[in-house]
C-alpha cells in the first residue's frame, strides 16, 4: 500500500539528514509504528508521505503510484492525518472541525451530519454534549479523540497518526489505544503510527519500525523485534524486561480460552454453594453473576462470615476495577497491582462477564515465552 | 433580547442624547451675537457631514488596502519583506498626526481631497500592521493541520487564518477609527472642513461655548464608535 524507498531529507541550511535512505513497506491494512528517540526523523518522515515536506531525495509509492505524481491536495484529502500538536481550529466547534474534510470534499450537508456523528460516538464523544463546543472547552484527552475523528471522517484508507495519544495521562492512553485497535480491527486501515513509547509500539503495531538519527534500523513484527533485536541500540529501546513487554502483545481474551475456572454464581446462590465453591477455587474468592450474566460482585472468605442475607447477591461486594476482553495483559497487571489482588474479572463491550484471569496465569505466559 | 435591545440602542442613545441636548441648549441659549452667528444648526450639520465623509471615505480605503496588504505580507514568500514593512509602520506610527498633515498641504496643498488621503495614509498603518501580527500569530501547526488534510491555500487563508486573526485585525481597525476621528478634527488648518472648524473657530473668536461644542462630538463620535465595535466583535466571536 505504502512503499518508501531511499528516501532522504535535508532540511536548508543543514549537513546532516534528518532523515536518510529510508527503505519501507507496510501492507494493506497494516499498522506501522515509527518508533525512535525524539528527534530522530518520524514526523519528517511522515510529512514527506503526505508532501507536507518535499523529499530531497527517494520516492514514496501510494499503491504502486509515485505520489509526486499525485496532485498534492487530492493526496492529502485521501490520507487522513493527525499531526502531533493536535492542530484543532479555535474558532471552530468540534462539529465543524471535524467536518473539515467533508466540507473541502463538499459533500451534501446530510452525509457530513451523519458521518461526523458517527465519528464522534466512535471516539466516545456525545455529539448532543460535545459539537457545539470550542477546542478550548475540551480536555487534552477529548481534543486528541476531536483529531483523531477529524482525520478519520471522510473514511481515508490511509491514516497517517503523529504521537495522537501523547498529551494524555497513562491510563487515558491506554483507553484510547484500545479504543483504537478496536477500531482498527472494524476499520483495517493502512495506518503509519508514530510514538516515542516502545510500549505504545508494541501494543498498537503489526509491524514496527525502528528509527534513530534518520536511519531505518530494524522492521519486524513486534514479536520477532522482541526475540531478535538488529543491535545495541535496537535491544536498548525494547530493554531488558522483554518477558514483561510480551504482556504488551497478548490480549485478555487469548489466554481466557485456556484457563479453566469454575463457572461464576448466579446472584441467588445458597450459602452452601458459595462455600464449596470457596473452597474450591484457586481464587479464593466467588464471582457473582446476576442473570442477564453482569457481573455484580465478589464473596471472600470475610463476606461470608459478615454474611447480611440469604442469596449471594445480599452480600457480595462490588470490585473496584475490571479489565475488558480487548485489553493486553499488561492492562490486566497494572490493574491486580492497583487493586491489590491476585485476579482481575473481564467483562465486554457490554459488561458481560467473560472470565476471570490470576497472577499465575501471567506468570505462565511470561514462562512459556522465556 | 432586553439586553440587546438596550446594548445597542439604549447606551448609543443615551450618549448621543446628551451630547445632542448641549447643542441644543448652546444654539437656543448663545452668550452673544457672535456664538449666534457662528454656532447654528445649520453650520453644526455641515461639520458633522464633512466630518463624517474624513472619516468614511478615508477608512474604507484604509481598510481596504490595510487588510488586503497584510494578507500580501504575511503570505510566505512576501514575509521578510512583511518583517520590515512592520517595523516601518511602527515607526510611521509615532510621527505626529499633525505633522503628517503638514506635510501632505506642503506637497499636494490644500482641501477636503488632500486631507481625506492624509487620513487615509494614517490610518492604514494600525490596520495593516494588525492583519499582518493577526495573521503572522495563528499557531503554524493549525496551518500544518489544514494543510494535511487537503485544505487548498486560499481556503486556509479564508477559512483558519482570517477568522483566527479577526479579533486582532478588528483590534486595529478601532485603534485605526480612534486616531482617524482625532485626527480628522485637524483636516480643519489645510481646508478639509470637519469638527476641527467649530474648535478652530472657537479659538479664533474666543468663545468656548463653540469650543466645547466642537469638541463634544468629536469625542462623542471616536467614544461612539469604538464602543459599537468592541460590541460588534464580541457576537462575532464566539469561541475565545
Ligand atoms: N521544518 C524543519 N526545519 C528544519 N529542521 C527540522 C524541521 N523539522 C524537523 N527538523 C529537524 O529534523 C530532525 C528530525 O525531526 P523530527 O522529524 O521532528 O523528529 P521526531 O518526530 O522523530 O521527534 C530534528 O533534528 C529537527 O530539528
Ligand atoms: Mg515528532
Amino acid at each position: 500500500m505504502i512503499k518508501v524507498e531511499g528516501l532522504t531529507k535535508v532540511f536548508p541550511g543543514q549537513t546532516i539528514p534528518a532523515v536518510k535512505d529510508l527503505n519501507l513497506e507496510i501492507k494493506e491494512g497494516d499498522v506501522c509504528v515509527l518508533v525512535g528517540p525524539s528527534g530522530c526523523g518520524k514526523t519528517t518522515t511522515m510529512k514527506m508521505i503526505n508532501r507536507l515536506y518535499e523529499p530531497t531525495g527517494g520516492k514514496v509509492y501510494i499503491r504502486g503510484e509515485d505520489h509526486m505524481k499525485i496532485d498534492p491536495i487530492k493526496l492529502r484529502l485521501d490520507i487522513g492525518y493527525v499531526i502531533q500538536e493536535i492542530g484543532l481550529f479555535p474558532h471552530m466547534t468540534i462539529y465543524e472541525n471535524i467536518a473539515t474534510v467533508p466540507n473541502e470534499k463538499k459533500w451534501p450537508r446530510e452525509k457530513t451530519k451523519e458521518k461526523v456523528e458517527e465519528l464522534m460516538h466512535l471516539v466516545g464523544l456525545d455529539p448532543e454534549i460535545f459539537q457545539n463546543r470550542y477546542p478550548t472547552a475540551l480536555s487534552g484527552g477529548q481534543r486528541q479523540r476531536v483529531g483523531v475523528a477529524r482525520a478519520m471522517v471522510s473514511d481515508p484508507p490511509i491514516m497517517l497518526m503523529d504521537e495522537p495519544f501523547g498529551a494524555v495521562d497513562p491510563i487515558t492512553r491506554a483507553r484510547l489505544q484500545n479504543e483504537f485497535l478496536r477500531i482498527q480491527e472494524r476499520m483495517s486501515k493502512t495506518i503509519v503510527f508514530v510514538t516515542h513509547d516502545i510500549d505504545e509500539a508494541i501494543k498498537m503495531s503489526d509491524t514496527i519500525a525502528v528509527m534513530n538519527e534518520g536511519e531505518l534500523i530494524q522492521h519486524d513484527t513486534p514479536s520477532d523485534l522482541l526475540s531478535a533485536p538488529a543491535d545495541e541500540f535496537v535491544a536498548n529501546l525494547v530493554g531488558r524486561h522483554r518477558s514483561i513487554k510480551r504482556l504488551h502483545l497478548i490480549r485478555v481474551h487469548e489466554i481466557l480460552k485456556e484457563v479453566d475456572r469454575t463457572e461464576p454464581l448466579t446472584e441467588d446462590a445458597k450459602k452452601e454453594e458459595v462455600e464449596k465453591q470457596l473452597e474450591d477455587s484457586d481464587l479464593r474468592t466467588v464471582i457473582v453473576v446476576d442473570r442477564d450474566n453482569k457481573l455484580k460482585g465478589v464473596i471472600g472468605a470475610s463476606d461470608l462470615k459478615r454474611k447480611a442475607g440469604e442469596v449471594a447477591g445480599d452480600y457480595c461486594h462490588e470490585v473496584s476495577d475490571t479489565v475488558t476482553d480487548d485489553a493486553t495483559l499488561n492492562d490486566a497487571l497494572s490493574v491486580m497491582l492497583e487493586c491489590g489482588v491476585g485476579y482481575v474479572a473481564v467483562v465486554n463491550e457490554d459488561e458481560m462477564y467473560q472470565g476471570t484471569i490470576t497472577l499465575g496465569d501471567l506468570l505462565n505466559v511470561v514462562r512459556e515465552d522465556s | 433580547m432586553f439586553r440587546t435591545l438596550w446594548v445597542w440602542i439604549g447606551i448609543p442613545l443615551i450618549m448621543i442624547g446628551i451630547v445632542a441636548a448641549m447643542i441644543i441648549y448652546s444654539v437656543n441659549n448663545p452668550t452673544d451675537s457672535i456664538v449666534e452667528r457662528m454656532l447654528t444648526y445649520e453650520r453644526v450639520f455641515r461639520v458633522i457631514r464633512q466630518h463624517a465623509s474624513l472619516l468614511l471615505i478615508s477608512m474604507t480605503g484604509a481598510t481596504i488596502v490595510g487588510v488586503l496588504g497584510g494578507i500580501m505580507l504575511s503570505r510566505p514568500s512576501l514575509y521578510r519583506a512583511g518583517r520590515v514593512v512592520e517595523t516601518i509602520v511602527n515607526i510611521g506610527q509615532t510621527v505626529p498626526s499633525i505633522a503628517i498633515l503638514a506635510l501632505f498641504y506642503t506637497i499636494l496643498g490644500m482641501g477636503f481631497r488632500v486631507a481625506v488621503f492624509a487620513l487615509f495614509l494614517y490610518s492604514i498603518l494600525p490596520i495593516l500592521r494588525n492583519t499582518f501580527a493577526g495573521i503572522d500569530g495563528v499557531d503554524y501547526s493549525i496551518i500544518e493541520a489544514a494543510r494535511g488534510m487537503g485544505m487548498h491555500p486560499l481556503r486556509i487563508l479564508t477559512k483558519i487564518e482570517l477568522p483566527i486573526a479577526f479579533p486582532i485585525i478588528v483590534a486595529g481597525f478601532r485603534t485605526a477609527i480612534v486616531i482617524n476621528v482625532g485626527a480628522a478634527t485637524l483636516a480643519t488648518f489645510i481646508g478639509g472642513g470637519g469638527l476641527g472648524d467649530l474648535i478652530v473657530t472657537g479659538l479664533a473668536v474666543r468663545r468656548e461655548m463653540i469650543i466645547l461644542n466642537g469638541a463634544a462630538l468629536a469625542a462623542l463620535s471616536a467614544i461612539l464608535l469604538d464602543y459599537l465595535i468592541g460590541k460588534a466583535e464580541e457576537r462575532v466571536v464566539k469561541w475565545s
